[in-house]
């Protein structure tokens, strides 16, 4: 097995856990974490299908996919532990329940 | 020649006087914010109702930032149905800017807080103007990204704890949506090498990896676009944000990625989708259009209503996609379609202005009376009868009675239905118009109810009555022009065409 194949599975492996734990763990903290989880594996595909037959070099395109990914994502993780953090300072909560009527 | 550089470069000014007016209105001391907020989202209004202006002649404005052509640079494109979406939000942004303005002014506790709704808004604004105009797979995951951050940010804006926690769900929704939308991405990258739309349409070939990237982008998207059953953060959301912030995510945050949806749907999808890929889309619709209704009808605060009709209202966007999956070998030919597509985008352009309405109408009542419980309510008819009339209007658009934009959408939608045998959708189409009618009806009869008790009203600024009346007049109105709408729209590549399905299903359709 070729080592960008190895990627590409663990990608995978990776998002498919971080999005099972995005809905199974109660937490915020642990929701947060899971959705890094679910980003490092989408980057890892990313990185993985950089190799490429019709290529001699690894494409830098996926490259900068990731970059900007990477970028977007802190940012969004940073926000959501600033509100996680926020609402347990206000009220004590640190997951989810009672508010919702959906 | 400025005013000729500015219709050449028409598709990058959409996105870049939005994305400087929320800089500059950052960078800017608080008490500055609202006015020059303002000044930059009437600019942005102006711009948009002149690429509708431009495009109403037919044709497209294509555009390659930097200079850089597709592949290697991003590719911008404004066509009949970008005007329509960015008309619109052009049109409901204007208003809901000034009532914004009012209201951060004068009601909110905390102004200095409050004025960083501008710099949020004009950012969302330029991303939103971005998905209707991007032609890059990635380029509408950064704006996808922009829109939802600014999204989540606006709506936490009070600071309050259920506003917290609803956004907190709603920014984790939206995080795993768009990674989602971005492993699909990353899959047809690696199936193609390339970003653009069109390139990647062309080179895409059936199989498992087309469809496996397919259901992760529309999963992605369906999270943002709160489809039923992936509802389930947009009630709590959007019901304890400011009025204004409600507005705007229920009348076009939401739109913005249906419309990705559909244009992926129309120019990408094809080569793998099936008789059954549209008529699950559809089903989701139709059973959202019933559930929402029903949620509503039986929700006791007047917000948490009219959160739930949107999530009904969203429901009748996607029978657009069973009615225009057809079998292979027809495409084009069906004429129903056409139906199905001017039904779905009256739809959008009805539900916008309503909904939009519907808000900040309710905002008014909670200013007024300080709650928005149903019983705050009664007496409403003597006591604030331009915001019930407002809101009376924009209930008429939502059930779909005539002459509403909202009439001509479901009728457009029902002959769709008739004309191509898909008879099962029916139903839901008339019975969601009955609960719709059902908590309409509940509201002003409410409304018209004499009060026990009459505590006395706090005063409402003047101009933000107005505001909600101009937006649920422009709800029935908007049925007027029908005609320069289709023209418009009919101008655009992907209009009124169907999209052929690669296998199943062709019996089942007459």
């Amino acid at each position: 097995m070729e080592t960008h194949e190895v990627y590409a599975i663990v990608a995978v492996g990776l998002f498919a856990i971080g999005l099972a734990a995005v809905f199974l763990c109660e937490r915020f903290f642990k929701k947060i974490i899971a959705t890094k989880i679910l980003g490092g594996g989408v980057f890892l595909l990313l990185v993985s299908i950089a190799e490429r037959d019709a290529l001699e070099f690894a494409d830098p395109v996926p490259h900068a996919m990731v970059i900007t990914g990477i970028v977007v994502a802190v940012s969004a993780a940073a926000f959501a532990l600033a509100l996680a953090r926020r609402i347990r300072l206000q009220s004590g909560q640190d997951r989810f329940g009672g508010e919702d009527d959906a | 020649m400025t005013a000729l550089l500015l219709l050449k470069n028409l598709p990058a000014w959409l996105v870049i006087l939005p994305i400087a007016g929320g800089v500059v209105t950052f960078l800017l001391p608080p008490k500055a914010r609202g006015p020059a907020g303002l000044v930059f989202a009437w600019l942005t209004t102006s711009l948009a109702v002149l690429a509708g202006a431009v495009i109403a002649g037919g044709g497209s404005l294509s555009h390659a930032l930097g200079g850089w052509p597709p592949p290697l640079g991003i590719g911008l494109k404004l066509d009949g149905l970008s005007a329509v979406f960015i008309l619109m939000t052009g049109l409901v942004g204007g208003v809901v800017s000034f009532y914004a303005r009012v209201y951060f002014d004068k009601v909110v506790e905390n102004p200095a807080r409050a004025s960083m709704f501008w710099p949020l808004w004009l950012l969302l604004w330029a991303g939103l103007n971005g998905m209707y105009l991007a032609e890059d797979l990635f380029n509408l995951y950064v704006v996808i990204e922009v829109v939802g951050i600014a999204a989540v940010a606006l709506a936490v804006l009070s600071g309050k704890n259920p506003a917290m926690v609803a956004g907190l769900r709603y920014l984790l929704a939206a995080i795993v949506g768009s990674l989602a939308y971005l492993m699909g991405v990353a899959l047809i990258f690696g199936a193609t090498g390339a970003l653009d739309i069109g390139l990647a349409a062309a080179a895409l070939e059936t199989g498992p990896t087309a469809k496996i990237a397919f259901a992760l982008i529309l999963a992605g998207l369906m999270v943002k676009t709160a489809v039923f059953p992936l509802h389930f953060w947009l009630p709590p959301a959007h019901s304890s944000a400011e009025p204004p912030v409600s507005a705007i995510l229920s009348a076009l945050v939401l739109k913005g990625t249906f419309f990705i949806i559909l244009r992926l749907w129309v120019e990408m999808f094809g080569v793998s989708l099936t008789f059954a890929a549209g008529q699950v889309l559809g089903a989701l619709g139709a059973v959202a259009v019933i559930w929402g209704s029903f949620q509503a009808l039986r929700q006791q605060r007047l917000k948490l209503v009219i959160a739930h009709s949107s999530v009904a209202q969203i429901g009748y966007l996607f029978l657009l996609f069973p009615l225009i999956t057809v079998p292979l070998g027809m495409a084009q030919t069906p004429d129903w379609t056409v139906f199905a597509w001017t039904g779905a985008i009256y739809q959008v352009l009805a539900h916008g202005f309503a909904k939009a309405a519907f808000f900040l109408g309710v905002g008014v009542l909670v200013i007024a009376v300080g709650n928005d419980h149903k019983d705050s309510l009664l007496n409403m008819v003597g006591r604030l009868p331009m915001t019930t009339f407002a809101i009376g209007l924009a209930g008429v658009s939502l059930i779909g009675l005539p002459p509403s934009g909202g009439f001509l959408a479901k009728w457009m939608l029902l002959k769709a239905v008739f004309a191509s045998g898909q008879w099962w959708w029916v139903p839901f189409i008339l019975v969601g118009s009955l609960l719709t009618a059902g908590y309409v009806f509940m509201i002003l009869r409410l409304a018209f109810a004499p009060a026990l008790k009459e505590t006395p009203l706090r005063p409402v600024p003047p101009g933000l009555q107005a505001c909600a009346l101009v937006l649920a007049i422009a709800a029935i109105v908007v049925a007027l022009p029908a005609e320069w709408v289709t023209g418009l729209l009919e101008g655009t590549s992907g209009f009124g065409n169907a999209v052929e399905m690669i296998s199943g299903g062709g019996e089942e359709l007459p």
